[in-house]
């Protein structure tokens, strides 16, 4: 691909370089919607490598779920609107997939929800499974924080999950009704730089404090070097020629 | 090492710093006013043998009371979780087991269930897989608990012990080696099944250690249990009730110990967990009194579950069927580890080229995942390991988060250790079973 002399300048740090053949085969119509999906020894189309080159994947947008959803997620849903007056303002989607339940909250809410769900006597989910992020670079609120809620007393798991753009990634805390949300909502800010308004010390905890930048961000790149083997050098694995 | 490592001693606008590498207490105590500095600050770790791994507590003390006390972690992050964004969906596999280094069977399964669950495979898994699954994962929740006696017991003082633990978990080290081809880090369970399939040199194995096992339990029973020094450090030290293990998101034994029969492989199974018959060990103490017999009776109950899983094995495939999921080659092990196995290679190389294209396609490339995410929550020997993974439709994950029993349990530290006796932080915190590979990630 790339001659080490061009890859390494002074100190051995790797200069992004452009792929041989990435603007030869590359029909423009598919930029893939991250950086991740970018590859394919360089190339910037399908994929396909089949000849037919017709086969575009497409991103499918999840699809709002329609009643009834099955399983327990019926109930779940009534018992919420019923306990929540705000429901239909504080409810953006209804996803069903693969056996799971889905309610996207809107981010200024999602303290409130969480209350509920915790309180209800029909919801009671008292346990606060997981909160992470996720980052989905190129969509207008691209930082999402997913919440994994499960009821002891039902046996029910329910994901909520709310959605903020990187400029204005501000999320109520959840610590005040769920308290083990403290260090994974710090988890979440160190990775992904979401703030959550009202946690009590909301600090890096992974990395170190004077770090910059929130690694799990989909820009931020993994890094490494390249390390010669047998005479032969490897790029570090974000800068390998990759399929996608 | 010499102490220039360290801090040096001087007086700061906070007081006074020591820096202490051992020694007699009274000692390094001598230098500070007794009526002015009662509350002093303890760094403990994130080198210390009594810490299980990099962990980092800062102590407020007054005299031996501890006032207050944080943890600090991330000396052990290795950024797996974004590592898994830039590699294919096998692949994850070899980084998962990595985490939590005393549960690697654990890590892969949640893992592979996950994936498996966006591939919209779970009902395919074979039979012969699943079974091997529940045994690999109860021979790896008792290798688990042994480390946890051992090095419990160690910090308490009762340095056989650890020895004993540790020379039992060998034999579970031993078992696995002879199935994966590795003692740790063995990527041997797969999205759609397992890699290898489980030797007869093993089954006799695990027989032995079945046998061996219900002894060396009543051993260490007969060592601990009754011993006043272990049950004076141990009964009413680090109280965490139910309450405040569910605000807390404390799961596994230390929740039973306060007791909650809450395990996930009954409350929601998964791995056809609730074919199998065994029962959820409780305490209702909450102290670590209770969290050693709880340990120590689901090292029983997973003995007989192993035993169930073991009569069971019925012969058959440990993969999917479907050749884009399953691994190309059919994998041996030789005599450097796990690979492909040479009949695949000499047919890639000399006979089939159709055969070495796809060997090619799929090791490189690997397979598609159809976009979604999804959560699944399997019992660890910690709690409740959870694995969040999403697809972009592409041939690696997009994000895999893990829910890991140690960072969350973690945080209990504190509610356990305030207020009681510095020497029972090191009870508490040894109870709470964390290991900082899984909590750090």
């Amino acid at each position: 691909m790339t001659a080490p002399n061009d890859r390494n300048n002074d100190g051995g740090v790797p200069v992004p370089t452009t792929p041989a053949g990435a603007s030869s085969t590359a029909p423009a119509e598919y930029p893939p919607a991250s950086p991740a999906g970018r590859g394919m020894f360089g190339n910037q189309g399908t994929g396909d490598v089949s000849g037919y080159g017709g086969l575009v994947r497409q991103r499918q947008p999840i699809e709002e779920a329609a009643r009834p959803y099955g399983s327990y997620f019926d109930e779940v849903r009534d018992a919420l609107e019923e306990a929540y007056p705000d429901f239909g303002d504080a409810i953006e989607k209804v996803v069903v997939d693969r056996g799971e339940l889905t309610l996207h909250v809107r981010p200024e809410r999602i303290a409130e929800v969480c209350q509920v769900m915790r309180d209800d006597l029909a919801l009671r989910f008292e346990l606060l499974s997981s909160v992470s992020g996720v980052d989905y670079l190129g969509a207008e609120r691209r930082l999402h924080v997913v919440y994994q809620l499960t009821s002891m007393t039902y046996r029910r798991s329910v994901r909520l999950e709310v959605a903020v753009s990187a400029e204005e990634p501000h999320v109520p805390s959840v610590t005040a009704v769920y308290p083990t949300a403290d260090w994974q909502e710090r988890e979440t800010y160190d990775m992904f730089g979401v703030v959550f308004d009202g946690h009590p010390a909301l600090t890096r905890i992974l990395m170190p404090d004077d770090w910059e930048g929130h690694p799990q961000r989909k820009d931020y790149p993994l890094g490494g070097v390249p390390v010669e083997y047998k005479g032969a050098e490897i790029p570090p694995p974000d800068k390998r020629r990759s399929y996608q | 090492m010499t102490t220039s490592n360290y801090a040096t001693e001087r007086e700061t606008t906070e007081g006074k710093v020591f820096t202490v590498t051992g020694g007699d207490w009274d000692e390094v105590v001598s230098g500070t006013d007794p009526i002015n500095d009662e509350r002093i600050v303890v760094n403990m770790g994130p080198q210390h043998p009594s810490t299980h791994g990099v962990l980092r507590l800062v102590l407020e003390l007054e005299g031996e009371t501890v006032r207050e006390a944080r943890s600090v972690i991330g000396y052990l992050h290795t950024g797996i979780e974004k590592n898994l964004e830039y590699r294919n969906w096998v692949q994850g596999s070899t980084f998962v087991t990595r985490m939590d280094y005393l549960a690697p069977l654990f890590n892969e399964t949640a893992y592979a269930l996950a994936v498996e669950k966006l591939l919209g495979i779970t009902d395919d898994i074979t039979e012969r897989a699943t079974t091997i699954r529940v045994l690999m994962m109860e021979l790896n929740r008792v290798s688990s608990h042994l480390v946890w006696l051992a090095t419990t017991a160690m910090e308490l003082g009762a340095i056989n012990m650890m020895l004993y633990g540790f020379r039992e978990r060998e034999y579970v080290l031993d078992i696995f080696e002879t199935i994966t081809g590795l003692r740790m880090n063995h990527a041997y369970v797969r999205p759609g099944g397992v890699a290898q399939d489980v030797p007869d040199d093993a089954i006799r194995k695990i027989r032995d250690f079945l046998q061996l096992m219900p002894k060396r339990l009543k051993e260490y029973e007969n060592l601990l249990s009754g011993q006043p020094i272990w049950l004076e450090r141990t009964q009413h030290v680090a109280v965490l009730d139910v309450t405040a293990c569910m605000a807390l998101g404390v799961t596994g034994p230390v929740l039973r110990s306060a007791g909650l029969a809450w395990d996930l492989r009954k409350t929601m199974p998964y791995c056809g967990y609730e074919t199998y018959e065994f029962d959820v060990p409780t305490h209702t103490d909450g102290d670590v009194w209770g969290r050693y017999l709880v340990r120590v009776a689901e090292i029983r109950e997973s003995l007989k579950l192993i035993e169930q899983a073991l009569d069971r094995l019925k012969p058959g495939p440990v993969m999917v069927s479907d050749k884009k999921i399953a691994w190309p080659a059919q994998l041996a092990i030789g005599v450097d580890g796990m690979g492909n196995s040479l009949e695949h290679v000499a047919k890639i190389m000399g006979q089939s080229m159709e055969s070495l294209i796809h060997h090619f396609k799929l090791v490189t490339e690997g397979f598609r995942v159809p976009p979604g995410q999804v959560y699944v929550g399997i019992e660890s020997p910690r709690g409740e390991l959870g694995v969040h993974a999403v697809s972009d439709g592409g041939t690696r994950p997009y994000r895999v988060h893990y829910r890991e029993p140690s960072f969350v349990n973690l945080q209990a530290l504190p509610a356990m250790a305030e207020g009681g006796l510095i020497a029972d932080v090191i009870a508490g915190g040894a109870s709470l079973d964390p290991v900082m590979g899984g909590c750090d990630r």
